[in-house]
């Protein structure tokens, strides 16, 4: 019998997921692993199915690493980045998703500053939406890759103290991970400037620090999250000299944690913001191989959606 | 022309009536009232109000007509054929038009069109400042002659306090009604809904109540020194409706408006990214909803008025924060406030026209809002009892942006008679 994946159209965040969906996702997503590992990385996975990323945000890891994972897999890919395309002609969103859909899109990979962007086109388009990230609603692929290497370091993620440190309000990282590591029975501590907290972030299971010392405190895993300049323009924080010295993640902090914590962060990384270099290549960091990992939890995500059809396979 | 209204149930809460009674009109005005009249002839029409509320035309003293500028949204025809749906008898539209009403031409223009193509009474609502920029006060005296029954900046709040105590005292003056949008932009800083779970759940940028409830304390504070009247529109918050309470109870001359969404809809609406549940101030939570009824039961909130405020459907069919703060709300308000108040036993249907009828009209300075005999006869019909479900698509407003699509509502009008014309007749519009 199969294991009926999913029968939702489109991957627009870790909110609605059940922990059954996210696990399957990384499940599959070691065996993506594996061929990366390979000398010729390309399989048949994708032939025939069309793929295109529409970002309207500047990206480097999220954008090339859906081109390649779909390129491994052997699909066709198209890139649209909004400097170049009809948005600066004052075509709206929708239009332009139906303009992509049209020329038999079986994917579209999103990116866009505003949050429920991805959820507006899906109601639209026929192709499955991937959610690369929408203001600070969501970014589940890159959840999705920081729950596999958790799993894939520590073995599991029930049980396990989770610290999320550094600007949550404005983080779509944030959001992602606290609903998929709640989901999949990790505690989860959140940690920073009380101008960066989002109101009742509570109420969504989670433990809230003002100190990230405190948040540290046992902490099997740390997320810690990139600091933008613009906060500091429009007040939230004094500077980020301070932002470092009072919320940035040094070695004096990483003693509160566990001895062999994991340290991840979404990217890219201010050095000597919100991490200071020595922590970021120190051997607990495994900020690099998540980059690795984001292309396996890719390709996991392209081949179950566009076999979308596995639930629909069930049925008979 | 003469019509009967014939075993209607009567409310008229100015003259304390609330009986079922008969109701005469002729050439235009109401002439008699009482029980079982008798028919006046071959051409008197008469209505069988049977289990019907008979009432004083309802008057909405906050709604966006668009017109001129924005005729794609709405504009006074389709505007007043809404209105007279819903209910309604006379309506002050608010002066975010483009031009803007802050001069005597705009309201001459708006007088016209609404005598020509209008389907109930319209009275303009002046700019307290030229152009709505919150730098010099508009030829308040003027606009005053002109017509407006009250002025405000509407959607853009005088930020400037001078600016503001400066307008109260000299509109006071002429006696004209300040209408204030309490905002405090800065604190609003951008946001697009009510900052809460709902806008951490979301990712959207939250608006602190505290944007809403500063100006509202700023605005009593300076009528309070100044001994001047002052009204606030479209209370949201718990912390609004205790500052107006505190400031009647000091005998500040503060009146405030809510509306029907405030008193039943959450920020839980918004989930989904429903852009049809967007509108500032923003939709709140349970603990203001409960707040906001409160106050209209003790007579802190003085007013229902709808801040209708139509937009094109490609205005709401965008992303979020792009899309445009409002909803239309003629052809729903009577209904939501029958359904949430009366029929959850928090109002008396007497208490409900009320805050739809005299009160609205004291604020403008409005000879109008009761059944009182040789009145102009303005008067809505309507089954309180009747359920229906709500189809945007039947709105005769250009707009169909309601957060009340599909909603099961109580409260259907069936006749609205605007100076003695019936304009809708067995629920549709002549």
């Amino acid at each position: 019998m199969r294991i009926l994946f999913t029968n939702r159209k489109d991957l627009l965040g870790l909110k609605d997921m059940t922990a059954d969906e996210i696990n399957y996702i990384l499940n599959s997503a070691q065996t993506m692993k594996y061929v990366l590992g390979q000398k010729s990385k390309k399989t048949p996975h994708l032939s025939g199915k069309s793929i295109v990323t529409l970002f309207y945000e500047n990206s480097t890891r999220t954008r090339v690493s859906f081109e390649l994972a779909s390129k491994y897999m052997s699909a066709n890919v198209a890139n649209v980045s909004v400097a170049s395309s009809s948005v600066q002609k004052g075509e709206n969103l929708i239009d332009t998703a139906i303009t992509i859909d049209k020329m038999g899109t079986d994917i579209i990979v999103i990116r866009h500053p505003q949050s429920g962007a991805p959820h507006l086109i899906s109601k639209y388009v026929k192709a499955t939406v991937v959610n690369a990230g929408d203001g600070m609603n969501e970014h589940p692929t890159q959840a999705l890759l920081d729950l596999f290497t958790i799993k894939e370091k520590k073995g599991k993620i029930e049980g396990l103290k989770v610290a999320i440190i550094g600007d949550i309000e404005h983080s779509r990282v944030a959001r992602s991970n606290i609903y998929g590591l709640t989901k999949l029975g990790a505690e989860v501590a959140v940690g920073g400037p009380a101008t960066l907290m989002p109101k009742h972030i509570e109420k969504l299971g989670v433990k809230v620090y003002p100190s990230i010392q405190e948040a540290l405190i046992d902490a099997d895993v740390i997320i810690n999250l990139r600091i933008q300049l613009e906060r500091q323009k429009a007040g939230l924080i004094p500077s980020l000299r301070e932002y470092s010295r009072f919320f940035g993640l040094d070695e004096k902090r990483l003693i509160f944690a566990k001895p062999d914590a994991l340290i991840l962060h979404p990217g890219p990384v201010n050095r000597g913001v919100e991490i200071t270099s020595g922590v970021k290549e120190c051997e607990q960091s495994f900020i690099d191989e998540q980059v690795t990992n984001g292309v396996a939890v890719r390709m996991a995500i392209l081949y179950l959606y566009t076999k979308g059809g596995a639930g629909i396979e069930n049925i008979n | 022309m003469r019509i009967l209204i014939k075993g209607g149930h009567v409310i008229d809460p100015k003259n304390s009536i609330d009986e079922i009674l008969d109701v005469y009109i002729e050439d235009g005005v109401i002439s008699e009232i009482g029980k079982d009249l008798e028919y006046g002839g071959l051409d008197t029409e008469v209505i069988d109000a049977k289990g019907m509320v008979v009432s004083p035309g309802l008057i909405d003293m906050h709604c966006h007509l668009r017109d001129p500028g924005f005729e794609y949204k709405e504009d006074i025809e389709s505007g007043t054929k809404s209105a007279a749906k819903g209910g309604f008898t006379t309506i002050a539209c608010m002066p975010n038009t483009n031009p803007p009403i802050d001069n005597k031409a705009v309201v001459e223009y708006i007088f016209s069109k609404a005598k020509d193509a209008g389907y109930v009474n319209v009275f303009p609502i002046g700019a307290i400042t030229k152009g709505l920029k919150g730098e010099e006060l508009s030829d308040i005296g003027e606009l005053k002659f002109a017509g407006v029954v009250g002025i405000s900046d509407d959607g853009n709040p005088v930020s400037c306090a001078h600016l503001m105590k400066n307008a109260l005292k000299y509109a006071n003056m002429f006696d004209l009604a300040v209408i204030s949008h309490c905002e405090d932009l800065d604190l609003a800083g951008g946001g697009v809904m009510n900052e809460g779970l709902m806008s951490t759940y979301l990712g959207l940028k939250g608006i602190t109540k505290a944007a809403e409830e500063v100006m509202v304390a700023r605005d009593i504070i300076i009528a309070e020194h100044e001994n001047a009247k002052i009204h606030i529109a479209h209370v949201s918050t718990k912390g609004s409706v205790e500052l107006v309470r505190q400031a009647k109870r000091r005998g500040v001359m503060v009146t405030c408006e809510t509306c029907p969404h405030y008193f039943s809809l959450t920020e839980d609406m918004v989930d989904g990214y429903n852009t049809n549940a967007k509108m500032n101030p923003p939709l709140r939570e349970v603990e203001d909803v409960n707040a906001i009824i409160e106050g209209l039961k003790d007579g802190t909130i003085d007013v229902i008025a709808t801040d209708h405020a139509p937009h094109h459907i490609d205005e709401k069919n965008v992303e979020f924060d792009k899309a445009k703060c409002g909803i239309v709300g003629f052809e729903t308000a009577l209904a939501v406030g029958i359904t949430y108040l009366v029929g959850k036993g928090h109002l008396t249907l007497s208490e409900l026209i009320k805050k739809m009828t005299v009160n609205p009209a004291n604020i403008l300075g409005l000879n109008k809002g009761s059944l009182a005999i040789g009145a102009k006869a303005d008067i809505t019909i309507f089954d309180p009892d009747e359920e229906y479900v709500v189809d945007v698509n039947q709105f005769m407003s250009k707009g169909k942006n309601s957060p009340y699509h599909n909603f099961k509502l109580k409260g259907k009008v069936y006749y609205t008679i605007v100076n003695g014309k019936i304009v809708v007749r067995d629920s549709m519009l002549m």
